[in-house]
Formats: C-alpha cells, sequence, structure tokens
C-alpha cells in the first residue's frame, strides 16, 4: 500500500467525518421530522462509507460485511421511521 | 511493497479524494438549502456517486484479482434508497397537507379522471 493511498483514505476519512458533522446539525436542527429522518438515512450511509474505506485500509474482509449490514439496518430503520411518521404506526 | 504507486493505486487514491468531496458538497447541500424538498436532492449525490466511487477504489485496490461481491452495496443502495426517498417525500406531502399549507397540490386521484375527457384509446 503506497503512501498515496494511505493519504487518500485518510483524506476521505477527514471527509466524512466533516460531512457527519454537518448532518448531525440538520439531525438536531430540523424543523420536521422527515428532515431527522433523511438526515439520519444519511448518517447511516456515513457509516457505511467509513467501514468501505476502512476495509481498503486495513485490507480485510470483515469490514465489508459490516457496511453491507449497516446498509439493510439504515434502509429497515429508515423505512419503519418514515412510516411512523406517515400513519403513526409501524405495521398496520 | 513501497516502489513506485501503480496506475491502479493513483487512480484509487483520485477515487477516495473524490468520494470525501461528493460526500461533503452532499452534506453541505442538506444543511444549507431552505426547504424539505430541495434539501431531498442532495443526498443522491453521496448515494449514487460516492457509493460507486468507494465501492470502485476497493476493488482496484484488492491483491486477489477482480471482486464481483464489492459491488453488492451500490446495488443495495439502488435498490433501497429510492424506496426510503419515495416514503418521505410522500410524508412531506401528507404533512403538508394535513398542515393545510397554502401551496400544496391537492391529491391526483379523483380529479385527474375527470381532467381527461378522451377514452384511453383516442389520444
Amino acid at each position: 500500500m503506497s503512501t498515496l493511498v494511505t493519504g487518500a483514505i485518510t483524506f476521505a476519512l477527514g471527509c466524512y467525518a466533516l460531512a457527519s458533522i454537518l448532518v448531525i446539525v440538520r439531525l438536531v436542527r430540523g424543523p420536521s421530522a422527515q428532515d431527522r429522518v433523511s438526515a439520519l438515512d444519511l448518517l447511516y450511509f456515513h457509516a457505511m462509507l467509513v467501514m468501505l474505506v476502512l476495509s481498503i485500509g486495513h485490507r480485510n474482509d470483515v469490514y465489508f460485511e459490516a457496511a453491507l449490514l449497516i446498509a439493510l439496518f439504515g434502509f429497515v430503520s429508515s423505512a419503519a421511521l418514515a412510516k411512523f411518521v406517515l400513519r403513526g404506526e409501524v405495521i398496520e | 511493497m513501497n516502489e513506485m504507486p501503480g496506475w491502479e493505486q493513483i487512480a484509487a487514491a483520485g477515487l477516495l479524494i473524490a468520494s470525501g468531496i461528493l460526500v461533503v458538497i452532499s452534506s453541505i447541500g442538506v444543511l444549507r438549502l431552505p426547504d424539505f424538498f430541495r434539501r431531498m436532492h442532495p443526498p443522491a449525490l453521496a448515494y449514487t456517486l460516492g457509493s460507486w466511487t468507494v465501492t470502485l477504489a476497493a476493488m482496484l485496490t484488492t491483491e486477489t484479482g477482480p471482486v464481483a461481491h464489492l459491488l453488492l452495496i451500490p446495488l443495495l443502495l439502488a435498490i433501497t434508497v429510492p424506496v426510503t426517498t419515495v416514503l418521505l417525500a410522500r410524508v412531506a406531502l401528507f404533512r403538508r397537507r394535513a398542515a393545510r399549507s397554502g401551496d400544496t397540490p391537492p391529491p391526483v386521484t379523483a380529479p385527474a379522471v375527470t381532467l381527461n375527457e378522451q377514452p384511453m384509446a383516442e389520444r
């Protein structure tokens, strides 16, 4: 692994941290409930990207499976929250 | 191990930097845009280009040849993200209608049939 890729990995992780902070500001401030749900979905996605970049850096496939699980849980939780905000119950 | 970086290392580094910049741009859009319907657009930048750039970088840096299982994540996102987005758009529309906000469009189910006076075959 060259120093070029290592520096790029560090830069990408810093960018994800900055983006997560910006999204958390929207999550806390968000005027409506759907704003908060979409911000939480984007936060799940940032965690998934961090896992993928760590799998590049550490050359380990376990991180990939963690990223897949985070993507699945992010979809399920966002869909359930959206249904709850829409109807007041998750399963009708 | 630590000689000159090959073309795949350079490409992977460029893709990683591009993904970081794209994700930051989409987050700035989420933070700064004024309306929820406008704030729904910037995450699409991260969901599509952000995930594809990171996946291609991961595929370029593997030493064991091409690996197809990394493509699972963009494909999974391509299936699940539209579902979440459409659900959230419906949530925002229904809640704005329930709040009697002025510029919300009405439901299209009942009046749309009466607006189309011609039958389907003649159009």
